[in-house]
């Protein structure tokens, strides 16, 4: 985001000089600060709005073939001690409630002044991302090998879910399009995350100036949430 | 012309200041890079303007086709797929990189900032990559034109848009790239209102046009994302057949006209919010009287932009819906007379007893009064279930949202553009030019639309190649109409590119304007204000001042 990159050039020389990231057309640090969260809120808005229409779609898509999605939400769970158990899925839940814990303490850590630890806490999110996304890689190549793939690449080849029915094809459709878009943002996270470890060992942040790490919390913190729903969507319908 | 001058105009006037905000840097990269909300309005303004003359030569060669059943252009044949092009690429354009960007990104980028006595907008370089991404989307729009063609009309409606041979998918990712430049304008937009209000000034001291501009705003944040998504899965449905548009694949076709809608809607009035913002600064200006019922209009376009998200379904009486749905819908729009009555009551009784004066930016202040009027009233026939059976999809509808977009939007950017164009570029444009380009707009814009209602009611089927040679007498005066339109716009074009190469002369404050954009310099320095304004009276204060007089 614009805001929250420095802007030490076009100094007005107002308010607080002594601050390198103060811009110059906000009065005070805290009117800059104020102003750069609700943006950032304004943002997640439209993102929650963005995958509203998908779950929209989904729902609307599931009221017609009802049937069809419930037998294709199968595929999505894994044979655990011989019961269906959607295990990617929930190990994947709980590895983001975690990460979204870890960027808690990481904005907490720069609020307080504690470089070191924020780093380790950033750090410990990218990780936690990564674990995320290295799940849905394995997740998604069975799916790939099953040939239940969206719309006109579905291809999959035994006595349930048969090619040609309505239904089947969208279910995954639905299923790569918001859990892609969703993994879309974990990358992003993690660039944006990076970009904070970067910073964050320069020793930028402090009690003073956090504001970059509070906004990428609030990002990271919807990230997380979107998969709250996401999850439950897709792995537990019945 | 004399610069108007009313009992504050003088009061602050200073001699020019050397350096403003056009010659303190010079160069490709000063402009390029800039992050000067006035700068950035400019090359908006530039931008939108092109947009403007590429979508109104298809107008004009769409009702060129139309003057005769025989569909000649210049002695060519146009055939029917070539004419289904033109009115895409007039829509299209005129729509998505015209009237949504045009207010918000020039007039307001420039002034909005200086109204609320603030140095820039909240998020500068999110401002410039608003427009970069303008600039990406316009060069995608315009390059699926070239590539191929698009032929869905400006609505993509499905199942037509997912099985049309055309560039639909390339036109779609343009329309999806603009989508998020107009989010990050209203996004700004936002946070600029809610926290660099200069010092003093409260919600109900700000000016209206910035409470239609806030409300403009809100609808681009919550609104476009779903435009976004939807153009989104209609790239899709077409390249990977996701089967949610299309019902040969299991999809639902009037699915995508609710979603589109539903954006769609409220865009309505992200074109129309700007427009009545503008009027509301010109209506209490040349009537040299504070404005009447300023809480009522401030509040009527907040109810505007709550109201345009529930009535999408007006859209859709004849596409197959509940007719519960339907009797809702219908009830629901016919809400929205109330708000815009209210705007419209007000603006008048402002005028009433005022001491009104006929500048360039009053004609198209009343012009819009009377044009937006004759559109808001014929919504109503068409948000009635019973007429609108008969209406949906004639000329009558064409009528009715050009007299809105066009009549009322458009009237009072030219308006606007007249108003501030000596603020953004310190010269006075040809007053008597202007009249008379004013007047021919007026003339030119009901001779081509009017008779279009009168078409509509008839059974004249919207976007029609063909015609019946019944309906020709009327289709040729619309035609002609479409060149006194020409014809305005030519001559308002050369004039104010005429102004530009006079030395400057214009006064800080031409018009004798309260707000506090005329409290700086024509045009105004680099950071906007010599020292932070503070406010000190209410916006359109013209009671005599028993201390200056």
């Amino acid at each position: 985001m614009s805001t929250t990159t420095t802007d030490v050039q076009s100094h007005g020389g107002h308010g607080e000089p002594d601050n390198p990231h103060h811009q110059h057309h906000f009065a005070t640090m805290e009117q800059q600060f104020d102003t750069s969260k609700l943006g950032m809120w304004l943002f997640l808005a439209t993102e929650i709005l963005l995958f509203g229409g998908l779950f929209v779609g989904f729902g609307l898509m599931q009221s017609r073939y009802p049937r069809e999605f419930i037998e294709a939400h199968e595929h999505l769970k894994q044979d655990v001690f011989g019961r269906p158990f959607p295990l990617y899925g929930a190990i994947n839940t709980i590895v983001l409630l975690v990460s979204s814990w870890t960027m808690v303490m990481g904005v907490n850590a720069a609020q307080t002044d504690q470089k070191k630890k924020t780093v380790r806490y950033l750090v410990l999110t990218i990780l936690l991302a990564c674990v995320f996304l290295g799940i849905k890689y394995v997740e998604y190549s069975h799916k790939f090998h099953d040939g239940l793939l969206p719309g006109m690449f579905y291809a999959h080849q035994s006595e349930d879910l048969i090619k040609g029915t309505h239904g089947y094809a969208t279910f995954f459709a639905f299923y790569f399009m918001m859990t892609g878009l969703h993994g879309i943002h974990v990358l992003v996270g993690i660039g944006l995350l990076s970009w904070l470890v970067v910073r964050a060992r320069r020793g930028e942040f402090s009690s003073e100036y956090y504001t970059p790490v509070d906004l990428v919390g609030l990002y990271w913190h919807i990230v997380d949430m979107i998969w709250i729903y996401l999850f439950p969507l897709y792995y537990l319908i019945s | 012309m004399e610069p108007v001058l009313t009992s504050g105009a003088r009061i602050g006037e200073r001699p020019r200041p050397k350096k403003n905000y056009l010659n303190e840097t010079k160069g490709f990269k000063s402009w390029a890079l800039t992050v000067d909300h006035k700068r950035i309005g400019i090359m908006y303004l530039v931008g939108t303007l092109s947009a403007f003359l590429l979508g109104g030569i298809f107008a004009l060669l769409v009702r060129l086709t139309l003057l005769t059943p025989q569909h000649k252009l210049f002695g060519l044949q146009v055939t029917a797929e070539t004419y289904n092009r033109f009115f895409t690429l007039h829509g299209a354009i005129m729509v998505f990189l015209f009237i949504i960007p045009s207010i918000p990104g020039s007039l307001t980028n420039f002034v909005l900032p200086l109204m609320l006595g603030a140095k820039d907008v909240a998020f500068p370089r999110l401002n410039l990559a608003s427009l970069y991404l303008w600039i990406v989307g316009a060069i995608m729009a315009i390059a699926s034109m070239i590539i191929g063609a698009v032929d869905t009309g400006w609505t993509f409606y499905t199942p037509y848009s997912t099985t049309t041979s055309g560039t639909v998918t390339l036109m779609t990712a343009a329309v999806f790239v603009l989508g998020f430049s107009s989010i990050f304008t209203g996004l700004n937009f936002v946070a600029t209102v809610h926290k660099l209000r200069a010092p003093g000034m409260g919600w109900f001291d700000m000016p209206l046009f910035v409470w239609g501009m806030y409300s403009t705003a809100v609808i681009q944040v919550l609104a476009t994302p779903v435009l976004g998504i939807t153009l989104v899965l209609l790239m899709l449905e077409r390249v990977f057949q996701i089967g949610i548009f299309d019902s040969r694949i299991g999809g639902d076709p009037v699915l995508f006209q609710h979603f589109f809608w539903f954006y769609s809607h409220p865009a309505v009035y992200i074109m129309i919010l700007p427009g009545m913002a503008i009027i509301s600064e010109l209506i209490p200006t040349f009537s040299r009287k504070t404005i009447f019922g300023y809480r009522a209009i401030a509040y009527s376009s907040v109810s505007l932009a709550l109201l345009s998200f529930i009535v999408w379904g007006h859209h859709m009486f004849v596409a197959g819906q509940s007719q519960l749905a339907v009797v809702i819908f219908s009830a629901l729009t016919f809400l929205v007379a109330i708000p815009s009555g209210v705007k419209v009551f007000n603006w008048l009784t402002t005028m009433y007893q005022g001491n009104i004066s006929l500048e360039t930016p009053m004609l198209y202040a009343i012009s819009f009064l009377m044009l937006f009027a004759i559109g808001g009233l014929t919504g109503i026939f068409l948000g009635t279930l019973s007429t609108d059976v008969h209406l949906t999809d004639t000329y009558f509808v064409v009528a009715h949202f050009h007299y809105v977009m066009m009549g009322s939007t458009v009237t009072a950017f030219i308006g606007g553009l007249h108003y501030w164009w000596p603020k953004m570029t310190g010269r006075m444009p040809s007053e008597k030019w202007g009249r008379i380009a004013a007047v021919l707009w007026f003339i030119g814009f009901n001779a081509t639309f009017l008779p279009q209602f009168i078409l509509g009611s008839r059974g004249m089927p919207r976007r029609y190649y063909n015609y019946l040679d019944q309906f020709q007498p009327l289709h040729a005066f619309s035609t002609v109409g479409s060149w006194i339109i020409g014809l305005s716009l030519f001559m308002t074009a050369a004039y104010l590119l005429a102004s530009l190469r006079k030395p400057m002369d214009a006064p800080d404050n031409p018009w004798g304007g309260t707000t506090m954009e005329w409290q700086t310099s024509s045009p105004p320095i680099t950071h906007n204000f010599e020292d932070q304004p503070v406010l000190e009276h209410e916006p359109y204060d013209y009671r005599p001042k028993a201390v200056t007089h």
